[in-house]
């Protein structure tokens, strides 16, 4: 059949065996797209294994991130409904009554990301404070009567517990042609009697929700036309008192925007409070840390991808969401490209895989650089072992696969310690985030940058109490694990704390017999400068290092041999391969494409794309037996905005071209 | 450098030429590289003075020179980073300012080509090797001057595709041309080398000559500066020209050769089909290749489609083929929907029918979009073993690139069931997307250059060059005229010689019955208003007229057919009397 028409422009086919094999399983695709590959159904199985992993325990972080947030949103509600309900004669509960309960819910710019936690709200409301939740769209609408219409449709149709109800409510719907807040509150009132003679148990148990609230949340606050804003929050602060309603609105930029949205007349009518939710770096810290810097996930990134990763996120989008996508495609490369991915699981099970790995995934292991790195430095006789033998590669890869797993439990808990300290330093020289000092380190040998020195510098220039925090806290890291490897390290840094603590009190008496000499009589400006001078040599000249110091000095070196101990960068471990994605182009070209630049070297450079040596040219020139597009585009760059086709084509004919015709098509 | 620059101020004024020597001179560079060596004699005592200024040319120059390899530097870096993406030239080339473009450039150019002896281009490749040797004449001349208009925006391409001494000769009355004299001295001496190097080359020496010309202008109110510092101050001065010259709205003249005065005959749909078929594509092994390189994908594609990502192709180059050899190689046991996007009749409602007309088999009728989109999203999410494929040619066309369709295919595809596969080539597509849109869409991005034709794409288009059969060609007005009476014919010939009586004006409606009734009244062509409009109504019945009703409420008449066409016809009308 054919995929061209004058008369159609869509056009269905259906197989005519309907449903004989829905479809092909998904392995089938990841196998056959390599033909050679290896275990390709265990890799598959792996990926889906991690990414389910990775993909709950990233929803789970976000319900955690959100709860804060929820929690408090939900006493709000509980609160202003309750007051509403009160029926004092209190005065200000009079006032209260004219106001509409307001929450304004700042949700930052990544608004991808709002739909996940507006969702999680809606549920949350549902299952604990009311039935009648409804959200709206400021595209759905643009005036007052679809807004009525929607709300009065979503209204409805969220009735759980009545089933016969549903159908009558759908007819009404379809019968009411006008939607007005009367009806609404009609609609109201009938349902929340209907439902308090239906179920009088229910009624007793939660009496505060003898009437439940109606929640409307405006997702996107900022697009709603200002008049259908101020019109609904009018009429419906003079329905309140018969159908109780509860605003939130969903603000991206700030809740300035509210007033600018909403003159002090109508902005009265509200009874406006705050939250915040929580700032999307943040949340991308607490992602980093619980999906990538742990050792939970064998996966892991290389240095340039997960700089990709977070470029994108700071500079395109602050949206988790699309930084868990790209994750997810580096995970899903990484088990595509990699044959030896399947060695990326838990340690045991690698190590059983181990067993049946075929002669060809040996070749493989053999063939990685890193591997072949190591045996270059192994004996001679165990050289020949490891490249002849299957059996003694396989037993060396479980060791080796140990070593790399070790070696991450130390990396994450010493990348932490260190972490402690550089976070706090002036200028930051390595960084605020663990994210930053985690990229440096996964780059090169740290210790090598200048960035380093300079780290170490300072370090040298702290005072105790600072120094005594970060210690302090580097302690907690360590205690926090189980790592046995590490254990003399906390305890090495408990000694140090103790030594800071038997400091304080030798340097009182140290103190107080050099304040004595530090008295400074009285004398003229050129006495007190040139004592002062001489006080300045003398400091500079006695090199007597205060216990502190000396004290200072060991913490500092101490530090400086965890980093080079254990934060070396992962290509100096022989199978990092195995774990890690460094594909950073693939991921580059699929999630931040640049289709401009393609197009512009498409049509200037086609040597890029087709490799004929004919096409090859110095920049800026086109070889006159480039495809003819390059050139009509060539000719078109040289004229201006109007362009005379006759001269074009007689140019384009006289470059060499043959079809003078073609010009005009393009 | 100051006192230098000071010394050197004084030698100039030092140095004198007369008038006269400044004209034989200018003369002397008219009259080509003949001359030259007596020249030379003639102005030896400049030379002296000119050394100086050489070397700090030469600094200049190589001042230059460093810059280039600073933009050199940054470009690798740029590409260094694009490596990781698809590797091409820096930002400064695919987003440079509109250089100053003269509209007759390009007839001038053609008419200048078409001096030089000219190859006979017919539609036969065996003459490409011929044409080549003219080729990089012109391509030279060319680059050249567009360069040195472009003089400081890009300066690395201007210097590796400039000759030396013409890149010499555009420097040199920029860093001190303060008299005439002293500037055409220097140029003289760079002329020497220049000769050698061009001897053969006066053509181009002309072209290049007036483009100095033109510079002189330019850069004679800024001299006394140091070169560098003018430099920057060109740099940033000719930045800010450029824009305002390429956004000014001044009357652009523009070349008055039209199609028309082309003498060739226009050809149908099907013989330019005809000769477009017999053009083999060049480079075919190496499109083939890079075919196959997309083809090896495919796998991945479904693999990625299959685990909820969104694919879309982008690069130069018709992606239509491609993504029919992806439907008929994985999709022929999947129900799919293939739509044309550059299709002029194509909607999200007509997408949104087919897929609950044909694919859910449901004969009902919706209120609105949204509620179809509604009633489809609800059937995917219940029945999880239905799987659909979108495969969307072109989602960027005119059609579908609104925002409410984007929405709306957007929602569609992000249904875990639908797979959405699209290409996208307007230069601007992404920014159909905003970052909602595109978190719906969940994109994958391949690029697929393939260099293929837009054939399919474009045949809803209108060439110019091909005739257009809605119009009426002279063969059926001739034919249609044949058989009315001469009085007929008169009147029409009436109506045509004022239609072309006024083809400059462009205001004209048409001829106002009332007029044309007196016309043809005084002509004796009919004798009553009742005749005159029997005869129209002939004419509108061939579609030979047409009548409009003006804001007067009077009728006025007009020929729907070209100007050309009707001299055309008036000159064989002739012939036959």
């Amino acid at each position: 059949m054919a995929t061209s028409s004058v008369s159609k422009g869509c056009f269905v086919f259906k197989p005519n065996f309907k449903k004989r094999k829905i479809s092909v399983p998904i392995e089938e695709y990841f196998n056959q797209g390599k033909n050679a590959s290896e275990d390709s159904k265990l890799r598959f199985e792996t990926y889906q294994l991690i990414w389910q992993q990775m993909k709950s325990e990233t929803e789970r972080l976000q319900e955690e991130l959100n709860k804060n947030l929820l929690d408090s949103l939900i006493e709000f509600l509980q609160t202003s409904h309750s007051g509403l309900w009160k029926n004092s004669k209190d005065w200000s509960c009079q006032i209260k009554l004219r106001e509409i309960p307001t929450a304004a819910l700042v949700l930052g710019v990544n608004v991808t990301d709002h739909d996940l936690t507006l969702r999680s709200l809606t549920e949350v409301l549902q299952n604990n404070v009311t039935p009648y939740v409804v959200s709206l769209q400021a595209k759905d609408c643009p005036d007052m009567k679809h807004f009525l219409q929607k709300l009065t449709s979503q209204l409805m149709g969220c009735k759980v517990d009545v089933q016969s109800k549903e159908k009558e409510s759908v007819q009404v719907i379809q019968k009411n042609v006008h939607y007005s807040m009367d009806s609404l509150s009609a609609w109201y009132m009938s349902v929340t009697q209907k439902r308090d003679l239906k179920m009088p148990r229910r009624k007793r148990t939660s009496s505060q929700w003898q009437s439940p609230p109606v929640v409307l949340i405006l997702k996107d606050m900022e697009s709603f036309t200002t008049k259908v804003l101020q019109d609904f929050i009018i009429i419906s602060s003079q329905h309140l008192h018969e159908f109780p309603l509860i605003l939130i609105f969903g603000i991206a930029t700030s809740p300035v925007v509210i007033h600018r949205l909403l003159p002090h007349a109508v902005s009265s009518l509200l009874c406006i409070e705050l939250f915040q939710s929580l700032p999307c770096k943040e949340h991308l810290t607490t992602v980093l840390d619980k999906l990538l810097l742990t050792t939970q996930f064998p996966f892991k990134l290389s240095e340039k991808v997960l700089q990709i990763l977070t470029n994108i996120f700071l500079y395109h989008d602050f949206s988790i969401q699309n930084f868990i996508k790209g994750l997810q495609l580096a995970l899903l490369e990484h088990f595509y490209s990699q044959p030896l991915s399947v060695l990326c699981c838990n340690l045991p099970e690698a190590k059983r895989r181990i067993h049946f790995l075929s002669a060809n995934q040996c070749e493989n292991i053999r063939r990685l650089p890193s591997f072949r790195r190591y045996v270059e430095k192994q004996s001679s006789e165990k050289q020949v072992a490891l490249l002849t033998s299957d059996k003694s590669l396989k037993e060396e890869t479980q060791s080796l696969l140990e070593n790399l797993h070790v070696y991450h439990t130390n990396y994450f808990l010493v990348l932490r310690c260190v972490h402690q300290f550089t976070s706090s330093l002036p200028k930051y020289p390595l960084g605020r985030q663990i994210r930053e000092l985690y990229c440096m380190c996964l780059e090169k040998n740290i210790w090598d940058s200048e960035e380093y020195a300079s780290v170490l510098q300072l370090l040298r220039l702290l005072a105790k109490d600072e120094l005594m925090a970060m210690l302090q806290n580097c302690f907690k890291v360590f205690q926090s694990s189980s790592a046995k490897e590490l254990g003399n390290t906390a305890k090495k840094i408990e000694e140090f704390l103790a030594q800071f603590q038997s400091l304080d009190e030798t340097k009182e008496e140290e103190d107080t017999s050099q304040s004595q000499s530090k008295g400074l009589k009285k004398m003229d400006l050129y006495h007190l400068q040139k004592s002062l001078l001489e006080m300045k040599e003398l400091r500079s000249t006695s090199k007597r290092q205060t216990k502190f110091e000396v004290i200072r000095e060991q913490v500092v070196s101490f530090v400086d041999s965890l980093v080079r101990e254990y934060l070396l960068p992962p290509d100096s471990q022989p199978l990092h391969e195995t774990l890690y994605f460094s594909s950073a182009h693939t991921l580059r070209q699929h999630l931040n494409a640049a289709p401009r630049i393609a197009l512009h070297t498409a049509l200037n450079n086609p040597y890029h794309y087709l490799k004929n040596e004919a096409l090859r040219s110095e920049e800026g020139c086109i070889p006159n037996v480039a495809p003819d597009i390059c050139i009509a585009y060539k000719l078109h760059l040289e004229c201006s905005r109007l362009i005379n086709l006759v001269d074009w084509s007689e140019v384009y004919t006289l470059k060499g071209a043959i079809k003078p015709a073609k010009s005009g098509a393009e | 450098t100051s006192t230098l620059e000071l010394k050197e101020d004084k030698m100039l004024k030092v140095q004198f030429v007369g008038d006269d020597d400044v004209l034989n001179h200018i003369l002397d560079r008219e009259g080509g590289p003949k001359i030259k060596k007596e020249r030379a004699q003639l102005l030896v005592n400049t030379q002296k003075i000119i050394k100086k200024p050489e070397n700090e040319l030469q600094e200049d120059d190589q001042e230059v020179l460093k810059d280039q390899n600073y933009v050199e530097v940054l470009g690798q870096d740029v590409q260094e980073s694009l490596k990781n993406g698809s590797a091409a030239d820096g930002g400064n080339k695919v987003y440079p300012f509109q250089n100053r473009k003269h509209p007759e450039k390009m007839a001038k150019l053609a008419s200048e080509l078409a001096k030089t002896p000219r190859k006979t281009v017919s539609l036969n490749m065996k003459n490409v090797p011929e044409i080549t040797v003219d080729i990089p004449q012109c391509s030279k001349g060319h680059s050249a001057s567009d360069k040195s208009q472009l003089k400081n925006n890009d300066k690395s391409e201007f210097l590796s595709t400039a000759p030396r001494g013409l890149r010499k000769r555009l420097i040199v009355p920029r860093s001190h041309s303060d008299s005439e004299s002293e500037y055409s001295a220097s140029n003289s001496e760079d002329d020497e080398g220049i000769t050698q190097e061009y001897e053969e080359d006066t053509n181009e020496d002309i072209l290049s000559q007036k483009i100095q010309a033109q510079n002189r202008v330019v850069s004679a109110p800024v001299c006394r500066e140091t070169p560098s510092k003018k430099m920057k101050r060109e740099k940033t001065s000719h930045l800010v020209e450029e824009y305002f010259e390429a956004h000014s709205s001044s009357k652009v003249l523009t070349s008055d050769r039209t199609l028309q005065k082309l003498k060739r005959a226009k050809l149908d749909q099907q013989t330019l089909h005809n000769l477009l078929s017999k053009v083999s594509p060049s480079f075919s092994a190496e499109l083939k290749q890079l075919n196959q390189q997309h083809e090896q994908l495919f796998h991945k594609w479904m693999l990625q489609l299959h685990l909820g990502f969104n694919i879309v192709l982008y690069g130069l180059g018709s992606k239509r083929d491609l993504l029919e050899r992806f439907r008929t190689t994985m999709l022929q046991n999947c129900i799919h929907i293939v739509i044309n996007g550059f299709f002029p009749g194509i909607s999200v409602k007509s997408i949104l029918n087919s897929v609950t007309e044909e694919v859910l088999d449901h004969m009902g009728t919706f209120r609105s979009v949204l509620d179809q989109l509604e009633w489809i999203t609800n059937k995917f999410k219940e029945d999880s073993s239905l799987e659909l494929f979108l495969l969307i040619h072109n989602l960027d066309s005119q059609m579908l690139r609104g925002d409410k369709t984007q929405q709306i295919i957007g929602q569609l595809s992000s249904l875990r069931n639908i797979y959405l596969i699209a290409s996208i080539d307007h230069l601007n597509a992404p920014l159909m997307w905003d970052h909602a849109k595109q978190s719906l869409y969940n994109w994958l991005w391949y690029e697929t250059t393939t260099y293929s034709h837009y054939t399919e794409e474009t045949s809803y288009e209108n060439s110019l060059l091909v005739k257009q059969s809605g119009s009426l060609p002279l063969s059926s007005l001739i034919h249609v005229l044949r058989s009315l009476t001469p009085n007929a014919r008169g009147i029409f010939r009436l109506l045509i010689k004022y239609q072309l009586d006024n083809q400059d004006n462009p205001s004209y409606t048409g001829l106002c019955f009332q007029d044309f009734y007196q016309q043809c009244r005084e002509a004796f062509l009919v004798n009553s208003d009742l005749t005159l409009r029997a005869q129209l109504t002939e004419f509108r019945d061939h579609k030979l007229i047409r009548t409009k009703k003006g804001t007067d409420g009077v009728e006025y008449l007009l020929i729907p057919v070209d100007n050309g066409i009707l001299t055309d016809f008036l000159e064989k009308e002739e012939e036959e009397l």
